[in-house]
């Protein structure tokens, strides 16, 4: 199988890699770069676990190609915390027990934060809207659902 | 309220500071950071990926196997059929007596549902594995299947597995687990009314976000490091152990962390083989169901039939209760002989009957094994009876849950089981679902208590 290569910026950082044409980004993320936190629950575009940030949009990394993310900046939920800093919504998952196996967390986290950079003080509808491609079994969605609109309350400039 | 604190008055203070107060989960750091390791998150080199060839039929001879196409495919290293599986004939609950084994690893001349496993093959990489597996040719017979459980039972329908000769599992009560308590029949005759309902449940499927699945590590000195997403650790080493015949000091498994279970991984289904890929490669070995497997593939809750009848006087009394409980295990056993049994201990439910007749059986069908789901054996029961009640309040005009206060268990009751009641507390329980709810009931019955001459 030809090998292509591949260059992107991920969580700030420079990677570039020699992949099997074809291969999926989320498998080129977990399996070349290392970074595992975007998770495969279907490779078929139905639960949204693998969900990550390309060039601030939410995409479903088992459906793109790595190939043709070249040059792209790419955000995963490994990439949030800061300097051992939570961010906001990590917080606000972890204060309103918002995972239980956590195997949709990451990408539930990707799901909020494009709505929050998007829209930082969103209604409870904006919240399940942006929700709506993540699948979760364990939790019933409502703690998510808190813990999204407290993360959005946390943030200083929607104290109004 | 106050029974409970009279129950637990030595071991209990009511200065609760946990109950109610929210706790940091000591793995969610793990989780909301993307750190959390999952079986699937571990990568080795070299690794090889394993895909089932299955069967496309519900019930068949297999006349033969050509594995020799897919052997020639580019990338595939080992393809494995039955012969090469040391104990291929097991059953998950050997290991608590409860036999005959009954199911095989890799189908050995005859598939008995749509989806069993058949080949397996290991290759460089998953696409490879699956270009592969479609090139297996098997050559099948196909048999008549049976899928309802009633028609299973009916003389002269097809046996679904050998192993066990018929339809039903056989335990050492007989053809089903069975409880008598006073005498159902007098019940019924002296009834002012006699309600007999079935009630019906489809399989469910857990679907599980992470699906089910295992990487294998050889770690060079003969032990093999397994880690897997299984709910049952022990019973997956121990049941691995009997089909590869290897001692359990060679098989380290790592396990912990599920992408969600539900009862859903608790079969020894893809760790055994995935070991031993990875004993005659010599190469690591990942084995993870596609979605579809998931939803197809895995066990789901069994389907359920619940045939109940019951004999009720109009002061509200129930004087007579027989269930029938069918639980359809699909073509093996796995945890199905176990749960049908759980029925037959969770009848007639939390009343006080005095006439009490119960007859739970396991059967066979041709369908998809069925297996543990949160409290297998009991949850479609209770569906069952609790919809049974609301109707027989309604059949003898009377409010539902006035009349559950008359037919709730209380202490010192004797069970169909013949095990006196302690600590019910359910009329208690009751009064407070009451009071929550505004759901009025008469002054006596919020006056009752569990303690019989407390009321
Ligand atoms: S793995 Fe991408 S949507 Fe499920
Ligand atoms: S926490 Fe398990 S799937 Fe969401």
């Amino acid at each position: 199988m030809a090998k292509v290569p591949v260059q992107f910026t991920l969580n700030g950082s420079e990677k570039a890699e020699f992949i099997d044409s074809g291969t999926t980004l989320l498998n080129a993320l977990r399996d070349k770069i290392g970074d595992t936190s975007p998770k495969g629950g279907c490779h078929q575009g139905t639960c949204g676990a693998c969900s990550v940030i390309i060039d601030g949009e939410l995409r479903l990394s088992c459906l793109m190609l790595a190939e043709t993310c070249n040059g792209a900046t790419i955000t995963t939920t490994s990439g949030l915390a800061v300097g051992g800093v939570l961010h906001p919504l990590q917080r606000a998952f972890l204060d309103t027990f918002a995972t239980q196996c956590g195997f949709c967390t990451p990408g539930m986290i990707m799901a909020a934060k494009v709505l929050l950079d998007h829209t930082p003080n969103p209604s409870r509808e904006d919240v399940v809207e942006a929700l709506s491609g993540n699948i979760c079994r364990c939790t019933g969605y409502e703690p998510i659902i808190r813990a999204v609109l407290a993360a959005a309350r946390a943030n200083p400039q929607n104290a109004a | 309220m106050e029974l409970r604190k009279s129950y637990f008055a030595d071991v209990r203070k009511d200065d609760l500071h946990e109950i109610g107060q929210p706790r940091p989960r000591s793995d969610s750091p793990g989780h909301v950071t993307g750190r959390t390791a999952y079986f699937a998150d571990r990568n080795f080199p070299g690794m090889l990926h394993l895909k089932m060839v299955r069967s496309p039929h519900h019930h068949a001879r297999i006349r033969s196997i050509d594995t020799s196409e897919a052997e020639k495919h580019p990338g595939v290293i080992k393809v494995l059929t039955a012969k090469d599986v040391p104990h291929n004939v097991y059953t998950i609950l050997i290991l608590i007596q409860v036999g005959p084994e009954d199911e095989t690893v890799l189908a050995d001349g005859k598939v008995r549902w749509k989806g069993e496993a058949v080949v397996a093959v290991l290759a460089e990489t998953e696409r490879a594995a699956q270009e592969a597996a479609a090139k297996v040719k098997v050559d099948y017979e196909v048999l008549p299947a049976v899928f309802d459980m009633e028609e299973a039972l009916k003389p002269g329908a097809p046996i679904v597995n050998e192993y066990h000769g018929q339809n039903y599992y056989l335990y050492d009560s007989g053809a089903c687990r069975k409880v008598r308590f006073g005498d159902v029949e007098a019940g019924f005759a002296q009834a002012d009314h006699v309600l007999e309902q079935s009630y019906q449940s489809s399989p469910i499927e857990h679907a599980p976000t992470e699906t089910t699945g295992c990487v294998v590590a050889p770690e060079g000195n003969d032990r093999f490091t397994c880690h897997t997403n299984t709910q049952a650790m022990f019973f997956t080493l121990d049941n691995t152990s009997i089909i590869l015949q290897m001692p359990g000091s060679k098989l380290h498994f790592v396990g912990g962390t599920v992408g969600g279970g539900f009862g859903g991984k608790v079969d020894v289904i893809v760790e055994p083989i995935a070991i031993l890929g990875a004993k005659l490669t010599g190469r690591p070995v990942c084995f993870i169901y596609s979605r579809e497997e998931e939803m197809q593939i895995s066990s789901p809750r069994a389907a359920e039939k619940v045939v109940i009848k019951d004999g009720v006087m109009k002061d509200g009394r129930i004087v007579a209760r027989k269930v029938t409980g069918y639980t359809d295990a699909g073509a093996y056993s796995r945890h199905s002989p176990y749960g049908a049994q759980k029925g037959a201990g969770h009848y007639p439910g939390p009343y006080t009957v005095p006439n009490v007749w119960i007859d739970t059986y396991c059967v066979y069908t041709n369908r998809t094994p069925s297996s543990a789901m949160r409290g297998f054996g009991v949850t479609i029961g209770d569906f069952a009876l609790e919809v049974q009640m609301d109707k027989l309040a309604r059949l003898i005009g009377m409010d539902p849950l006035e009349f559950r206060f008359i037919n709730a268990y209380r202490d010192g009751d004797m069970k169909a089981h013949r095990q006196p009641t302690e600590g019910a507390a359910l009329i208690e329980c009751m009064q407070e679902a009451a009071r929550v709810a505004n759901w009025p009931v008469a002054e006596k019955y919020m006056a009752m208590s569990s303690y019989k001459n407390g009321a």
